[in-house]
């Protein structure tokens, strides 16, 4: 068994001492070490496994348990140890950052059981070497994070959102059930080593690649499948949140790689498949960001970002479907780089940001951005770490989100002419939406960090906020330093990725990468683009230094004033831009899309022109919700109590229903 | 000659089971649905003597006799001495009218022939031409079940279905085993006699024998609750 494959069960291994823990462990400091400290060792032997398997390939065993005659399989390939390496990026430091986290945490135990239940699930999923295996770890998965996210299950918000959720997820897993399903159809096998060399018929083919893109995608939060997340993440722990967001999602995505590239592979890909996928990444990703722009509860906001994030992998995905369909494998392999690249760089990004988020919560007790302000003063170490992670969430350099949409960009920059018209429109359309979402996301993050941590203190939470303690601080600093190495360092890293399209499209890019040494990235060729992040970072560092040089020269005395008082002295909290007015020109421009209820009350007193108060609401609702969920919803209840009169009313109507089924049993069969 | 000349006669009883059953559907008096529904046992019970005479299955003659004893007498005067000790308003009351019943009743027959008739040309048995007419029984009693008013209308309905399986396994495999048939013979026995303790109990609840009127006071007590 090779090095990778050992690290890998190492990591489930230990995932599961950490959720039998609490069978001997009492007390909760006892238990909050063991669950920081097993789970930090868990995500580091993921990370390792995920390293090692990338640079000298893995293997795959047949595990000692499951059903007597339908064993199970574990598999390390190429693209499930890059899932690995997610998983465990983002899993140390949220390790680290729980121990203080749950500090005040009083009911710890069920926290202990589910949290390593959650991360052996989605390491399971990425190991999985068949069907089986892949569906069990699959709802461990996703019922261990309902437990998750019901943790404070006193709230009937919380509970709602559960419902909601696990409703979801048990939905995409039947979907994801029905697409392997097709798959053994074909191949006979439960084993993907089998499912991979079997042939697939084009209409089979396509009903495995429905079910599986919309099982995935529901998991994954796709437009309009994405009901659950704006709900489920607020209400979980915050470090949870950042698991969910950070790697749950990308599980999905890993999911919807393993089930569409690698069991069936280019050869079966299909042009409106890769259309369908561009369409589904480039709606959430404008969607998400458009959505998010008009939340004012903070960890409301992310989530919405998530949807944003997964449409941008999905356009990265899709272009390389698209290109490796019409026979470009290089720029496939390009594309696919890309949305890897993404999908690691929003683990981290994500994770970092419902860290901060969560940090912020734990010193002001709210979630809402409106009574936020000033947090800089009070939580400095918070502060920076939660910008790192916008500038990388905004697509800028020097920071990692910049290379990965970067590379997308330079995917569909390059991408040829291909198919009809229809093909040739949607490239363009969804790098133009690419570039959409990026600009809105750098507009909200510039709300989030403004209307957060600047200006003045908007409640007295946000006025005696206290910074967090250093465990806290550990596990913001490790993302913020990973987001800021795979923003400088992407050809060294580049090149351990490109193990997964030399797995799946039997090509390599790292020649071309390395062609111009460490310093230059050059995707296909230096004549058309490259970027340097080091000397950006140092260009960057120069500009910076000088300005700050110039604007605070020696020996002159700086007298610091409120901010943005413009020199008036009578500024106040509730003066300054708030979230819903930072958005407002953007709900007008996009009004058509969000249609937000909007109203203003005008209180006038004595007369008619002696206006005392002007009071205005705003309220956006997901049209999804409004329009997809609610009627369904509408619709299964409908029928439900229908059913329900049927069933209390008469014995004559029931009897009438079994002989109308004998008649048409009779009918169908005879 | 003697085969067809069963056959035939099997054919003109499995015609005659058919009349009976458009007969218990077209019933007013309770009395006579349960003199039709003793015919009914009582046609029975001389089919499986006809097909154990002519195909040499003795244990044939163990179900015709229980089929005659248990089925055109027992549960007759069981259902009988029901309805007397009960007072039950001693008229059919269907839901349907009546003669909307009988054009149904003539559209599921064809139905039955229609469905049946391919799987009639696969058997060789002598007596595979009753296949259909033993399906349409059972369904003709189903809507006996389902159109009637009364609780007992609805046991003999529910009776005339078994009574239409029997047929229909005469007719399909020469009878069931023996040991099967006495166990059903008994669970229909039984079963008449938990619904005849069910009546008593019923009428002592509800005062009524209607379905409706159970429905009706178990609504009622939902509401209260």
């Amino acid at each position: 068994m090779p090095l990778s494959l050992q690290l890998a069960l190492a990591a489930c291994g230990v995932s599961l001492l950490a959720a039998c823990s609490p069978l001997i462990l009492r007390g909760h400091t006892m238990q909050r070490i063991a669950l920081s400290l097993l789970l930090a060792m868990a995500g580091l032997l993921a990370m390792s496994a995920g390293f090692s398997g990338l640079i000298s390939g893995g293997g795959s065993i047949t595990l000692p348990f499951g059903l007597p005659w339908l064993p199970l399989h574990a598999e390390l390939d190429a693209l499930g140890a890059f899932f690995m390496l997610v998983i465990g990026s983002l899993l140390f430091p949220v390790a680290v950052y729980s121990h203080g986290y749950f500090r005040n945490e009083q009911r710890i135990t069920p926290l202990l059981v589910f949290m390593p239940l959650f991360a052996l699930g989605m390491m399971g999923v990425v190991l999985a070497g068949d069907a089986l295996a892949f569906m069990l770890f699959w709802e461990l998965m996703s019922v261990s994070s309902y437990f998750l996210v019901t943790h404070e299950h006193q709230h009937l918000e919380n509970r709602k959102a559960g419902f909601i959720y696990l409703l979801m997820a048990h939905m995409a897993g039947l979907l994801i059930l029905g697409s392997f399903a097709t798959l053994y159809a074909a191949a006979g096998s439960f084993e993907f080593a089998v499912m991979r060399e079997a042939s697939i018929e084009p209409f089979w083919a396509s009903a495995a690649f429905l079910l599986a893109a919309f099982g995935f995608g529901t998991k994954a939060g796709v437009i309009p499948l994405h009901g659950w997340l704006p709900d489920a993440h607020p209400v979980a722990p915050s470090n949870v949140s950042a698991l969910m967001s950070g790697i749950m999602l990308k599980v999905a995505v890993f999911g919807f790689i393993r089930v569409v590239w690698d069991l069936m592979g280019p050869g079966d890909f299909q042009w409106w498949w890769c259309a369908l996928i561009l369409a589904a990444g480039s709606s959430s990703a404008v969607g998400g960001v458009l959505l998010a722009l008009q939340q004012h509860d903070l960890k409301r906001l992310l989530a919405y970002h998530s949807v944003e994030n997964i449409g941008i992998i999905l356009i990265g995905i899709g272009l390389a479907m698209l290109l490796a369909h019409f026979g470009h494998p290089m720029l496939a392999a390009l594309g696919l780089i890309a949305g890897l690249y993404h999908t690691i760089n929003h683990a981290i990004f994500k994770g970092l940001l419902f860290m901060g988020a969560g940090a912020v919560l734990h010193s002001t007790g709210t979630r809402d951005m409106e009574s936020m302000g000033g947090l800089i003063h009070r939580m400095p170490v918070t502060a920076v770490f939660f910008l790192v992670a916008a500038i990388s969430i905004s697509a800028l350099p020097p920071f990692n989100g910049f290379v990965s949409e970067w590379l997308t960009f330079q995917t569909a920059l390059m991408a040829p002419q291909m198919g009809g018209a229809l093909l040739m429109a949607i490239v363009p359309f969804s790098a133009a939406m690419l570039a959409l979402a990026g600009a809105l996301a750098a507009a909200c993050f510039v709300k989030v960090f403004g209307v957060v941590f600047l200006g003045h203190a908007r409640s007295k939470m946000a006025a005696q906020a206290q910074e967090v303690d250093g465990w806290m601080q550990a596990g913001m600093a490790i993302p913020a330093i990973f987001c800021l190495l795979l923003g400088v360092l992407p050809v060294l890293f580049i090149p351990l990725i490109d193990a997964v399209p030399q797995m799946l499209l039997h090509v390599s890019l790292a020649d071309s990468v390395h062609a111009h040494g460490w310093l230059w990235l050059t995707p296909v060729s230096a004549s058309q683009a490259s970027y340097s992040s080091p000397l950006a970072l140092t260009g960057m560092i120069i500009i910076g230094g000088l300005v700050f040089w110039w604007l605070h020269p020696k020996g002159r005395v700086i007298r610091r004033s409120r901010m943005w008082s413009c020199g008036n002295p009578h500024v106040n909290a509730r003066m300054q831009y708030n979230a819903t007015g930072f958005s407002q020109p953007l709900r007008r421009i996009f009004w058509g899309v969000l249609q937000p209820d909007e109203h203003v009350h005008v209180e006038r007193r004595f007369h008619k022109l002696l206006t005392t108060k002007v009071r205005y609401t705003v309220h956006v609702g997901d049209l999804a919700v409004k329009h997809l969920y609610q009627p369904i919803g509408r619709l299964t209840l409908s029928i439900a109590r229908w059913l329900n009169t049927q069933h209390q009313y008469g014995i004559h109507t029931n009897l009438t229903w079994t002989f109308v089924t004998v008649i048409l049993l009779l009918a169908l069969f005879a | 000659m003697i085969i067809s000349f069963a056959q035939q006669l099997i054919d003109g009883l499995a015609a005659l089971m058919l009349l009976v059953s458009f007969a218990l559907l077209a019933q007013h008096r309770m009395l006579s649905v349960l003199h039709w529904f003793a015919a009914q046992g009582v046609l029975l019970s001389i089919t499986a003597a006809v097909v154990a005479y002519s195909s040499g299955h003795d244990e044939l003659y163990a179900s015709a006799a229980m089929a005659f004893l248990l089925k055109g007498m027992l549960l007759p005067w069981l259902l009988w001495r029901v309805i007397r000790q009960l007072h039950v308003h001693r008229e059919v009351e269907p839901l349907m009218n009546n003669a909307v019943t009988m054009m149904l009743a003539l559209a599921i027959t064809l139905f039955a022939f229609h469905v049946i008739h391919p799987i009639e040309n696969i058997s060789e048995l002598m007596t595979r031409n009753t296949m259909s007419i033993a399906t349409a029984c059972v369904l003709l009693a189903m809507l006996m079940m389902m159109t009637r008013k009364k609780a007992i209308t609805q046991v003999v309905g529910f009776l005339a279905v078994e009574n239409s399986l029997f047929f229909a396994a005469i007719g399909a495999t020469n009878g069931m085993p023996l040991i099967v048939e006495i166990g059903i013979a008994f669970d229909v026995l039984i079963a008449a006699l938990i619904f005849g303790v069910f009546f008593f109990e019923i009428r002592n609840t509800f005062d009524s024998l209607e379905v409706d009127a159970m429905q009706a006071s178990l609504v009622d007590k939902d509401d209260e609750s």
